[in-house]
């Protein structure tokens, strides 16, 4: 592999890392394993782990890949992968 | 205008709509048949996959299912959902960049083996067949319910319907009609939600009713709630019950066997480009996350309007409790069914719903107030979303739009699974191993011929299902997280994956799995023949057998890499194909090989 190239695939696994402790934040640690701490703070009227768990988790998924899409499309240009 | 008539409107006016756009998109090549000539716009495809993976289950079953379970189904809403990150960052982008029709074809080739492609070929059709007799027979169940013909007739007339547009259209056909169910399936849902949300909070947005005050009180929604069911010995509605180790461990499986299913990942292979199948992944959880974010608010309402349908003042009043004889309508309709039942067990000639199963709550209910047991003998969860729109007395057009949806959603799901399978044996089989040189239109009508095929199975199978559909779902989120995602994973993340580390890894991760559910659950799921009881003090470390796809991954993911270490490297010219796919640059538009 070239050094762009490998350059390229550590930017994206680094990417990948950071949004996926924040995937497994919101759903396994917000929504099951600290869900009753959390669960005194309320949202309306909802405990905050609760609301994690059925509404909150499904929110940050959406905002991840998002995220994901966009900065990697930026990378590919960033490193001249991109298509066409 | 009568509901009859209306359901037959509604209904009819969508499948001519499916049937219409099947012949507009005809399928004329491979590469439509397969992947839809790799045309299709991410936004589009976003909303067909949405319509592909959710199910008869997504829009029939789940909302009951939190209905009754509480907080404790979040790991479905999660499970369902998470997956989509997995597969948006760590395989769809690459197996778009890869470029071919089937999984199967890349396990093959990035494997260089056509004894990992066959054991793909096996997890895909098991886990695809398995998921497709429950579609068969939700749409033979919607039939019966709203049409008021046979069930056998129902599975019939879906299949009439699917064999047209799948068998004509291919992946072209299918991804136009997905978008028409999506839209059909999605106002299906959200309609009636808005109006119960309006009716108990003053809320139109069902997300927001969830966490909002009673439209009549100061009370939240969900505080009244966990009061009305533990004033009747239940335990409270947003308490956890399971333990927290099987729920993150059915949350993984849920996810990484989401992102593992083969009719989910082709549809990947749709889109112009690799940058279309990464939005793709987001828009496709837009869509979805529509339905799946309505659904706690639609689950925990039913529950308060069923409760307060039962029990309509203090409990221990003798009069607070509902007289059959005047139990609104609803109730006798589906009583008609057999999915809900009562039975006066104290002969007042009113029904006393509660928690007989609380030892303390029996015992003190019989003693102050002569009650005899739970009155409401049955109540199948799958009932709460259809009849829904009744309990809340909303018009008939919403119930007919209710039953077009629930077809919609289950005949879209259909669709999509019979095209992984059809395509996987014409293209991965057929040409792939015993007759390569067939020509594209031989194979071509090879795959129409095994999607009609898959069809007439299917369709037997949802009329004569074996007795252990229910749980079969299970087994194929098993096989698809403990076999197909890691081995999909390793191919793209490491370089130094061989053909045997896969193969040993696919095959340990599906045996371990299968035979950890097999023991608990029956060998074959014939009752009788488990070797442990199925409870929680039998169980290995409590794991549930559900909840253990993703030790199977685990297990899949060490053995992989364990004798990937001690065997040859893969050679030269794979480890280049590796470094390809890693890199956006130099997708073709289409390709058959």
């Amino acid at each position: 592999m070239s050094d762009p190239a490998k350059e390229y695939w550590k930017a994206n696994i680094r990417l990948v890392t950071i949004l996926l402790v924040i995937w497994f934040a919101v759903s396994y640690l917000f929504g099951i394993i600290l869900v009753e701490p959390l669960n005194a703070i309320r949202i309306g009227g909802a405990g905050l782990g609760f609301w994690f768990a059925q509404q909150g988790s499904i929110y940050t998924f959406l905002v991840l890949i998002f995220v994901y899409a966009i900065r990697m499309n930026a990378l590919d240009r960033k490193f001249g992968v991109h298509e066409d | 205008m009568e509901l009859q008539t209306l359901i037959y409107l509604f209904v009819g006016g969508t499948f001519a709509l499916y049937i219409g756009i099947a012949i507009w998109a005809r399928a004329a090549t491979t590469g439509e048949f397969y992947v839809a000539g790799k045309g299709v716009h991410p936004i589009a495809n976003g909303m067909a996959t949405a319509a592909d993976w959710m199910s008869a289950a997504s829009f029939i079953s789940m909302a009951g299912l939190i209905a009754f379970s509480g907080y404790d189904a979040s790991v479905y809403l999660m499970g369902w959902t998470g997956g989509y990150v997995l597969l948006a960052m760590l395989l769809a982008p690459y197996l778009r960049k890869f470029g071919k029709f089937t999984v199967p074809e890349f396990i093959g080739e990035r494997y260089y083996s056509q004894t990992a492609r066959l054991v793909a070929v096996l997890c895909l059709i098991v886990a695809s067949v398995t998921y497709v007799i429950g579609q068969m027979k939700g749409v033979g169940v919607a039939f019966g319910r709203f049409l008021e013909v046979e069930f056998e007739v129902g599975v019939l007339i879906g299949m009439a319907i699917v064999f047209i547009y799948a068998v004509l259209g291919g992946m072209k056909g299918i991804t136009y009609t997905q978008i028409a169910q999506y839209c059909v399936l999605i106002f299906a849902y959200t309609v009636p939600a808005i109006f119960i949300s309006l009716q108990l909070t003053g809320t139109p947005i069902p997300q927001l009713g969830l966490v909002s005050t009673m439209a009549d009180s100061n009370t939240f929604m969900l505080d009244k709630l966990d009061q009305v069911v533990t004033d009747l010995g239940f335990s409270k509605y947003t308490e956890q019950k399971g333990t927290s180790l099987n729920m993150v461990l059915l949350t993984l499986s849920l996810m990484i066997g989401t992102a593992g299913l083969p009719h989910v990942i082709i549809r990947f292979f749709t889109v112009p480009k690799v940058r279309d199948a990464r939005f793709s992944a987001g828009w496709a959880l837009v869509f979805i996350a529509i339905l799946y974010t309505t659904a706690p608010a639609v689950g925990s309402m039913a529950r308060l309007n069923l409760v307060e349908t039962v029990q309509t003042g203090p409990v221990g009043q003798p009069e607070a409790n509902l007289v059959y004889e005047n139990r609104p309508e609803w109730m006798a309709t589906w009583e008609t069914t057999g999915l809900l039942a009562f039975e006066d067990k104290n002969d007042d000639g009113r029904i006393q719903y509660y928690n007989d199963n609380n030892p303390e709550f029996a015992a003190m209910a019989e003693e102050q107030w002569g009650w005899k047991g739970n009155e409401m003998t049955k109540v199948d969860r799958d009932i709460m979303v259809l009849a829904n729109p009744e309990i809340a007395n909303l018009p008939n057009w919403v119930i007919a739009l209710v039953a077009a949806g629930g077809l919609a959603a289950a005949l879209s799901t259909a669709a999509g699974l019979l095209l992984a399978i059809s395509s996987s044996i014409s293209h991965d089989l057929l040409k792939g191993v015993f007759m390569p040189n067939i020509s594209e239109r031989n194979e071509l009508m090879a795959g129409r011929i095994a999607m009609a095929g898959a069809i007439v199975v299917a369709g037997y199978l949802g009329m004569n299902p074996p007795g252990f559909a229910a749980q079969v779902v299970a087994l194929a989120f098993g096989l698809a997280a403990s076999s197909i995602f890691p081995a999909l994973m390793m191919g793209i993340f490491n370089k130094k994956m061989n053909n045997v580390g896969a193969v040993a890894g696919m095959l340990t991760g599906l045996t371990s799995t299968v035979v950890y559910i097999f023991i608990y659950k029956g060998w074959f799921f014939i009752p009788g023949t488990n070797n442990l009881p199925n409870t929680s003090e039998y169980w290995l470390f409590g794991i549930q057998p559900e909840s253990f796809g993703a030790v199977g991954a685990v297990i899949n993911f060490a053995v992989a890499i364990a004798i990937s270490k001690v065997t040859q490297a893969p050679p030269e010219h794979i480890q280049h194909l590796v470094e390809d796919i890693r890199v956006p640059k130099g997708a073709g538009t289409a390709s058959a090989h």
